[in-house]
């Protein structure tokens, strides 16, 4: 099985390594945090605050971009070219191939965050002219920006495995961009009254609370994060990619291939 | 010991706007294959081949029926260690190199690495690609391809393999190769099941061969049985032009040429035909039964009425 499961993965992340798009992205990536400190010429007295702001902003979206593009092919692009027929052909459960395929895009998401990440401290240490004992604090906000690669990898695949490439992609963005503002669903809900509470409350807490795992702007002002949030945040996002991964393995073991 | 039982393995798909209605792809199949067999799955396209290799290889799942490959329940993904699998106009993952492709493939089959290191090059020198190095997969050609299609089929050395169409889109040179290739499996005593409408190709290399026509089995049988079946008719040749009259009623048709006479007649015909040459003096010099083609009994089984032979 761990055989399987790290040959699927591996070659997940070696089609991404040689796909020219990933190149594109990080490139892109890369370039907006090297401009970062540019930002800081315009607002005098803030370079830093912009140069974290942007950066890690940039690590997260280029990120999300990369999983659900990536993601919303890693079925469906399986399926339509065939090359499933000689996996499933072999002694692969449905399941493995799933998982396999998950933790492979994972894989690529972390070593491309390790680039940026890697990018982003240059510019950093050329913009500060050395780097200080708070900088540490941010690879907090890198680790939940990978937490949040965790389940939007985790609700793509879940979308690819029962709709069109297209769909899955604009399903995970809009939940992406919905559990971006969770925190402000959850005051809404607080507020509210009937039916409506109760709607706004389910919704609160179906969609991924991507607002808790974004502390850009906190470490951005030097602030410490609490052991209790990595804690919580950790559980919370390991979780709810667990149970998205399991609803598309669930819905893939069932499936007809075309 | 059966290689493959399919045991009434049928399969339809959900039709029209509610989709209650059933458009049924194949119907109840019951089919053996013995172990050591080269047998020929042939029929028109659309006939149900591929649905029941897909059927069998759990890419999609059946309404009802059964199979047992190598004596284990075909959904058990453990009994896929020793099939290979060779799908329809096969496309791989074209960022690879052949070498790559196999390795993948072979760790996913189990195959131990000292194994795998032992075996690629084996294969690929024995698929004619020994000299495609490390070249990706995007840049191979259509034979290329199904030479590495071949070898991905056979990296863990399976006991029963399936080939969909595996001459579908070759020159005639790619398609020897892979029968010679074929050809080979099948003298190392594997257990082959190829399906194909390349009629020939059925003939030289299968043992047996059924007909599958509208998902529903037609016919079944050893090649050489099925084509006898259709040798209805027998070519006579005699020296003696002048006993031509006399028989002339009993032949289908005739050639003259000089003294030498070649008639055809029908088989019921030929002891009665063979009696009036005896009594006209003539001198039979051959008298060969026109045997069918496999052609003659698919076009048979696939246009008539149903008739299923065991």
């Amino acid at each position: 099985m761990i055989a399987r499961l790290s040959a699927i993965s591996f070659n997940t992340f070696r089609e991404a390594v040689r796909d020219r798009v990933l190149y594109n992205l990080v490139f892109f990536a890369l370039l907006l945090v090297a401009a970062a400190p540019l930002f800081g010429e315009i607002s005098i007295g803030l370079e830093k605050l912009i140069l974290v702001n942007v950066g890690l902003s940039a690590i997260s979206i280029f990120g999300i971009i990369i999983a659900i593009f990536i993601g919303i092919g890693l079925v469906s692009k399986e399926i339509e070219k065939k090359t499933l027929y000689t996996i499933l052909s072999r002694p692969v459960r449905r399941w493995e191939f799933i998982a396999g395929k998950y933790l492979g895009l994972i894989m690529t998401l972390v070593v491309n965050a390790a680039f940026m990440t890697a990018g982003f401290y240059l510019a950093l240490l050329v913009a500060s002219r050395g780097l200080g004992k708070d900088d540490a604090g941010l690879l907090v906000a890198i680790y939940f920006i990978i937490l949040e690669f965790f389940i939007v990898t985790a609700i793509t695949l879940l979308f690819s495995s029962f709709s069109s490439p297209i769909l899955a992609a604009v399903f995970a963005f809009a939940l992406f961009a919905i559990g971006s503002f969770a925190e402000d669903l959850r005051n809404f809900a607080a507020l509210a009254t009937g039916a409506t509470k109760w709607l706004a409350t389910g919704a609160a807490y179906l969609v991924p609370n991507f607002s808790a795992l974004n502390v850009i702007s906190q470490v951005a002002h030097s602030q410490s994060i609490s052991g209790r949030l990595i804690l919580l945040n950790t559980v919370y996002a390991l979780l709810y990619s667990l149970t998205a991964t399991i609803g598309a393995i669930l819905i893939f073991e069932r499936r007809n291939l075309k | 010991m059966a290689a493959l039982e399919i045991l009434g393995l049928a399969k339809s798909y959900p039709t029209g706007f509610w989709r209650k209605t059933l458009r049924p792809a194949l119907s109840p199949l019951q089919l053996t294959v013995h172990e050591g067999e080269t047998f020929g799955f042939l029929g028109p396209n659309g006939a149900g081949k591929t649905t029941t290799l897909k059927l069998l290889m759990g890419i999609i799942f059946p309404t009802s029926g059964s199979a047992r490959i190598l004596g284990r329940d075909f959904r058990d993904p453990d009994v896929k260690r020793e099939v290979g699998f060779l799908p329809e106009q096969p496309y791989f993952y074209d960022y690879l190199s052949a070498p790559e492709l196999l390795d993948y493939y072979a760790r996913l089959s189990g195959v131990p690495e000292e194994e795998r290191r032992k075996r690629i090059p084996e294969l690929l020198e024995r698929v004619g690609l020994a000299d495609a190095g490390n070249k990706q997969l995007r840049k191979f050609s259509k034979g290329m391809l199904q030479r590495v299609g071949l070898a991905q089929a056979i990296i863990h050395n399976p006991r029963l393999i399936f080939f969909d169409e595996p001459m579908s889109g070759l020159d005639p040179i790619g398609r020897r190769e892979v029968r010679e290739l074929i050809q080979g499996l099948k003298d190392e005593g594997k257990t082959i099941f190829l399906t194909t409408h390349i009629l020939s190709d059925a003939e030289s290399l299968c043992d047996r061969v059924a007909i599958i026509h509208n998902g529903e089995l037609r016919g079944i049988g050893v090649v050489e049985d099925l084509t006898s079946k259709s040798a209805d008719k027998t070519e006579v040749a005699w020296r003696g032009a002048q006993a031509l009259p006399a028989v002339s009623n009993l032949l289908a048709e005739e050639h003259v040429t000089g003294d030498i006479v070649r008639a055809v007649v029908a088989s019921e015909q030929i002891d009665a035909l063979l009696e009036k040459l005896r009594q006209q003096r003539a001198h039979v010099i051959s008298v060969t039964p026109i045997l069918g083609t496999l052609e003659d009994y698919f076009v048979a089984q696939t246009s008539g009425q149903k008739e299923v032979t065991v």
